[in-house]
């Protein structure tokens, strides 16, 4: 255990430095922000998703709960832009513990109903008639406090505590029992395991990342709309990675992210119409040949994925 | 000798329909309860009810002086119960983490020295430690679900069908393992059984019919009324 820990913070370690000394040679930092955004973001999903079985369709709903409410505290509270973001992690939690009873569904019943849950809250944020509290459709402005250098290692800094969080739930009991639940719910309350404590603080958790990396993303753009931070793409695109790399691990994520966050920018944004249809085509081949992700090649072979 | 378990005029069941018609049960410390009932006959749901599966309707369950009755499963399972189901195993985790997962509230340490313990009386589970359950056998599921029911190291051992779909010589095994564990630990036991080989190490035995218990003595009471030898050994002389 202790030598699995020790190797998954040697990665953690290694991405963290990448990160750290990367903007130094290649200057587009905004590909470098939304990688790390993107990692964060398909690492917190796994939590509840790659631990529990509990796919959140509406995962996006914590990501625009996080960069309301810490633009919220900036421009009403006049809070500082860090404990902000810590803000916008809590007001994600808040969600969370709100849509707390959906955990009582399961399966296709609890995705679409995560995902109306997530709908509802870009209506309500996005409602003219609480233009003097969200801005309504017009969006929020954060340029007062506009810091592009400072976000991004905010969102490092997010990206880290997400990884070691997953890392910590992958090496521990606690993460066993998640597994239990993810098998069956009953067999694991029957081996001691209090399923709703556990499901509650895995779903608390990943709500918490989703809310520090909007949260982080908000004060990077420092300008964005409803539509921005509720985009149901982002929680397609952030499963698909998780999905890709491979769930219910540090690394799959990860892996996922990079690869096709990576091959979305160097294909998607020059010639879209090729990016879509191998994009398509790499799924399908992904949903076919290797349903449990790439990472899954060197789980078959019995080699430790981290 | 003290009681365990006891179960008082317990009603339960799915729905509307109740299975359940006022059961009465009791089990000592370091005693062996059989309970025999053919299909349908409610067992399955008794075992629910006393680990919490199910919702009592009406009636008592104390374990160890306290009432359980109304207590989540794991309380229960934190409390000294283990229970092993029909289904006992998690098919997608490895037998090293099923075995850990029975031994859920105890510390890695003791888990170890455990589980050690328990892989001297199934080398089997120890050789396939980092296979994952669903790739076993059915009889070394069923050895794997038993050695995970024990790994809590629990006051009382319930368990439902544990013959079921396994061959004679894996029954044979399995009961000769439960024997063991229940001569040296001293483990009260409560199965729910339709093989009778199960009453060679029972000191006591219910019978369930239509959701009430029928019959409550020795084995040897069992095996002499004539009513019990016909309706369940076929023994009609």
């Amino acid at each position: 255990m202790l030598k699995k820990r020790i190797g998954s913070f040697g990665i953690i370690l290694i991405i963290a430095l990448i990160f750290i000394f990367l903007p130094f040679v290649y200057n587009n930092q905004s590909f470098l922000f939304n990688m790390m955004l993107y990692i964060a973001l398909a690492e917190g999903l796994n939590i509840i998703y790659g631990f529990t079985g509990y796919l959140p369709f509406g995962y996006v709903g914590f990501f625009g709960a996080g960069a309301y409410s810490a633009s919220l505290a900036i421009l009403f509270l006049h809070f500082p832009p860090l404990l902000s973001i810590f803000i916008g992690g809590m007001g994600a939690l808040l969600v969370g513990v709100v849509l707390m009873p959906l955990l009582k569904l399961s399966g296709a019943y609890f995705a679409i109903a995560n995902l109306a849950a997530s709908q509802a809250l870009y209506y309500i944020v996005a409602n003219p008639n609480l233009e003097s509290i969200t801005h309504g459709p017009y969006g929020i402005s954060l340029a007062s406090v506009y810091n592009p250098h400072a976000s991004y290692y905010t969102m490092l800094a997010v990206l880290v505590l997400s990884m070691i969080i997953v890392l910590f739930i992958r090496t521990s009991n606690f993460g066993l029992s998640l597994l239990a639940i993810k098998e069956d719910r009953i067999t694991a309350s029957l081996a001691g395991v209090n399923v709703a404590k556990a499901r509650a603080i895995a779903w608390g958790l990943s709500a918490f990342i989703a809310g520090l990396s909007g949260a982080s993303f908000a004060w990077y753009v420092s300008v964005f709309y409803p539509g921005t931070v509720f985009s149901l793409n982002i929680s397609v695109i952030v499963i698909v990675f998780a999905l890709f790399g491979g769930i219910g691990t540090i690394a799959g994520p990860l892996v996922g992210s990079l690869i096709l966050y990576s091959f979305y920018n160097f294909i998607g944004i020059s010639t879209p119409q090729y990016f879509q249809l191998l994009y398509g085509i790499l799924i399908i081949v992904l949903v076919l040949f290797l349903p449990d992700g790439i990472t899954s090649i060197l789980q078959k072979r019995k080699i430790y994925v981290p | 000798m003290q009681e365990l378990l006891e179960i008082s005029n317990l009603e339960a069941g799915y729905g509307l329909i109740k299975v359940l018609w006022g059961a009465n049960l009791a089990v000592k410390q370091n005693e062996c309860v059989v309970l025999l009932g053919v299909n349908g006959a409610g067992k399955t749901t008794l075992l629910k009810t006393v680990v919490g599966l199910l919702k009592v309707w009406k009636g008592k369950v104390t374990f160890d002086s306290n009432d359980i009755t109304y207590l989540r499963p794991d309380i229960r399972i934190a409390n000294g119960i283990a229970y092993m189901s029909e289904l006992a195993i998690f098919p997608n985790l490895t037998v090293e983490e099923n075995l850990k997962l029975g031994g859920y509230f105890k510390g890695d340490k003791e888990n170890k020295k455990r589980m050690e313990k328990l892989y001297q009386y199934f080398p089997d589970l120890k050789e396939y430690k980092h296979k994952m359950g669903g790739s076993l056998s059915g009889g070394q599921r069923k050895m794997l679900g038993v050695a995970k029911t024990l790994m809590s190291n629990p006051k009382l051992v319930i368990m439902d069908e544990p013959s079921s779909g396994l061959s004679p010589k894996f029954v044979k095994r399995v009961i000769e393992v439960l024997n063991m564990f229940h001569e040296e630990e001293k483990v009260a036991m409560l199965i729910a059984e339709q093989n009778i080989s199960f009453l060679d190490f029972a000191e006591k035995t219910y019978i369930l019919d239509g959701g009430k218990i029928i019959f409550e003595g020795s084995v040897s009471e069992l095996k002499s009324n004539n009513i019990i030898r016909e309706a369940y050994f076929g023994i009609t002389h």
